[in-house]
């Protein structure tokens, strides 16, 4: 050796990476809530587009189910249902996001089980719509029944609990399903459409908005009536955070509330200042003031109903009979009428 | 070992040893970091879920494979997909590309224009927009199952893939026998099946590669002297003669190293697979991500594998480079 190197250049390197480093640490949210009104905004991590749950249309604007719920959490936090950022994922990244802090709720017609609710650092809130997984067929292939797809291939999309359920659906019936898994909803969609799989399986929900906005004829397709599965579909938030997770929680029920009292966007203006019901001036708060033990003024829950409506509203607009999806209520029907819909009571 | 001060080559071996302290350190703050911040947010860790029973099946798989199995199975099965679209792509990219490279410097007009056209047409659209146009043209343009196009009953061909009769070891004599491809109740049974997915993944790389391929024995060959070519002819030795006894094995110096690069990428680029539904090691880990939570172990597993096959590949390709290498007198 002539001549040592110069070992300046790359310890000032060395340096500057571990500043970066050190940097880049994540702040963890410890105030939720804090952190949402000092930026003004609510950041919800929805999906990359799903029709009647989180899709943007050709202007940007969001909409659909889960999106409802970011308003109707952003109208009664901050005041205004439009002060929402939404941050698209896909199924791999949503926990992640979460769980790093880049969003404040994940709004994503996300399946609340046991594993995540308990192993990931985050908190299972309400879930605001009870969804199964079916599967879909074509109509020419004349399958009536999921217990008739024998050896079938099955395009599916990986990262979702939809891999688990087919798998024990199969074993159980005998069925030796295959999948062939994408990570892609497009390539998923385009491999069905074309016949490289017999039959596609995800959320009956997902499947209804899959089916009428690629098909070519949605008529030409089928989707088996049976759930193979439980899938309650709601919001999540990070642990460690109950004020925030009450907020969320409290306004989602007071939207089931509403539709059972017969509070809609239409009337709530009205009904806050002359409703007899008790249970409706508590909500409204008009008699006391419950938004106050949340953190939030007793206007609250009124302007989410102005902001997005009832539940049963939101669901007529986003995924109801009228709607491309035509999905009926089912069990997300209210309680009153035979559904699983069940507000906890706002006093 | 010195490591005096005062000798200039002390100096340096201390400066190593302060400069590789100071990397470990770093990773492991990194690694007590990350454990230190996971534990503050309730959020479990730890590689025992590879023993976990997975839950899920997987489309093909080169060893049988039930979804009782556990999740380092499962993974194996991924890492064994990879392979072999690593190597069966490796093979075929290097056939096509070194002819490829050839025709591009080729005396034949019509051959290096059409080389040239190849190299520039796939060389510049991204190698994800392939894969799905090839997965895409493919599916739809393959025969239905049920009625799939056949040769005899040795090769049958459809959106389900190809189906191939291949001889099987059986215990009569004379011990080897044709496993036929038989359409049983919805699936095939026998023979070797070859699905749409691995035939896109497999034939998306290797054009793709070919094309970089391509250039780099174009650039080895090019940097053969022309002396060497007008001494051939002289010894009237015929073009192709020529190129295949005096310029490619002087070229080998000048191609291997980048080869062995396109060799990684192609091998890295098989993980674009999860997005055309090929169980590739990638799609594995990213089902068991989302099934078990576990992000940072599944990203570490798959980093790791895809380091021990680049690794492997350029151990193999530098051996061979050290053969080939022009043994200076």
């Amino acid at each position: 050796m002539t001549r040592t190197a110069s070992l300046r250049r790359p310890l000032i390197v060395a340096g500057l990476v571990a500043t970066v480093l050190g940097a880049s640490l994540p702040a963890y949210a410890g105030k939720t809530i804090d952190a949402i009104k000092q930026r003004g905004q609510l950041v919800c991590g929805v999906s990359t587009g799903l029709a009647g749950f989180s899709a943007a249309d050709s202007q940007g604007k969001w909409a659909g189910l889960d999106v409802d719920m970011c308003r109707a959490v952003a109208a009664a936090l901050l005041g205004d249902g439009n002060k929402v950022k939404y941050v698209p994922l896909t199924a791999p990244q949503r926990f992640t996001a979460l769980q790093s802090g880049e969003i404040d709720m994940l709004s994503r017609n996300t399946t609340l089980t046991l594993t995540r609710d308990a192993s990931l650092g985050l908190t299972a809130t309400v879930p605001t719509y009870y969804d199964g997984q079916g599967f879909m067929v074509s109509a020419k292939s004349g399958i009536k029944s999921a217990k008739g797809l024998k050896n079938a291939t099955v395009c599916v999309q990986s990262g979702t609990t939809t891999e688990k359920n087919m798998t024990d659906f199969s074993k159980a019936n005998k069925l030796n399903l295959k999948p062939v898994t994408f990570a892609d909803l497009a390539a998923t969609n385009a491999a069905y459409f074309a016949g490289r799989c017999k039959a596609y399986t995800t959320d009956a929900s997902g499947l209804a908005s899959i089916r009428s906005k690629e098909a070519k004829n949605p008529k030409d397709h089928v989707i088996l009536p049976e759930l193979i599965s439980k899938e309650p579909l709601g919001p999540m938030v990070r642990r460690g955070d109950d004020e925030w997770t009450a907020i969320v929680k409290w306004v989602i029920y007071g939207l089931f509330e509403a539709e059972e009292y017969g509070v809609t966007q239409a009337n709530v203006e009205k009904m806050k200042t002359e409703t007899e019901n008790p249970a409706v001036a508590r909500l409204l708060g008009k008699s006391d003031d419950m938004g106050k033990l949340l953190g939030l003024d007793k206007e609250w829950m009124v302007r989410a109903i102005a902001t997005t409506g009832n539940y049963g509203e939101i669901f007529d607009r986003n995924v109801g009979p009228k709607t491309a999806l035509a999905l009926n209520r089912g069990y997300n029907a209210q309680w009153t009428q035979g559904g699983l819909m069940y507000g906890l009571p706002a006093r | 070992m010195k490591l005096n001060w005062r000798s200039q080559t002390g100096r340096a071996r201390l400066y190593q040893v302060l400069a590789v302290g100071l990397v470990a350190l770093l990773v492991g703050w990194l690694v007590n970091n990350t454990l230190v911040n996971m534990e503050a947010r309730g959020i479990q860790s730890g590689f025992d879920f590879l023993f976990q029973s997975a839950g899920f099946f997987i489309g093909e798989s080169p060893i049988p494979y039930d979804s009782d199995n556990p999740y380092w199975m499962a993974f194996l099965v991924g890492l064994l997909n990879t392979v072999r679209v690593a190597v069966v792509g490796i093979v075929l990219c290097t056939l096509l590309g070194t002819l490829i490279g050839i025709g591009r410097v080729s005396n034949n007009a019509l051959a290096r224009g059409l080389c040239t056209a190849y190299t520039e047409a796939f060389r510049n659209v991204p190698v994800l927009l392939q894969l799905l146009m090839w997965y895409i043209l493919m599916v739809e343009w393959m025969p239905d199952p049920e009625t799939p196009a056949h040769l005899g009953e040795w090769v049958y061909f459809s959106k389900m893939g190809l189906q191939l009769a291949i001889p099987t070891l059986t215990d009569q004599a004379p011990f080897l026998a044709w496993s036929l491809p038989k359409w049983v109740e919805g699936e095939w049974q026998g023979g070797l099946t070859l699905t749409p997915e691995f035939f896109a993944t497999t034939l998306g790389l290797t054009l793709y590669t070919a094309a970089f391929v391509a250039e780099v024995v174009r650039g080895g060959i090019q940097s053969v002297s022309r002396g060497q070519r007008e001494a051939a002819m002289s010894l009237s030795l015929s073009t192709w003669q020529t190129t295949r006894l005096v310029i490619l094995p002087q070229a080998m110096r000048v191609i291997v190293p980048p080869l062995t690069n396109q060799y990684l990428n192609l091998t890295k680029n098989s993980s674009l697979a999860v997005a055309i539904g090929y169980p590739d090691l990638v799609n594995i880990a990213t089902t068991s991500l989302n099934q078990t939570g576990r992000a940072v172990e599944c990203i570490a597993v798959i980093m790791a594998v895809y380091l021990f096959l680049s690794l492997l590949t350029s151990a193999i390709m530098n051996a061979y480079n050290r053969k080939v290498a022009i043994q200076e007198r």
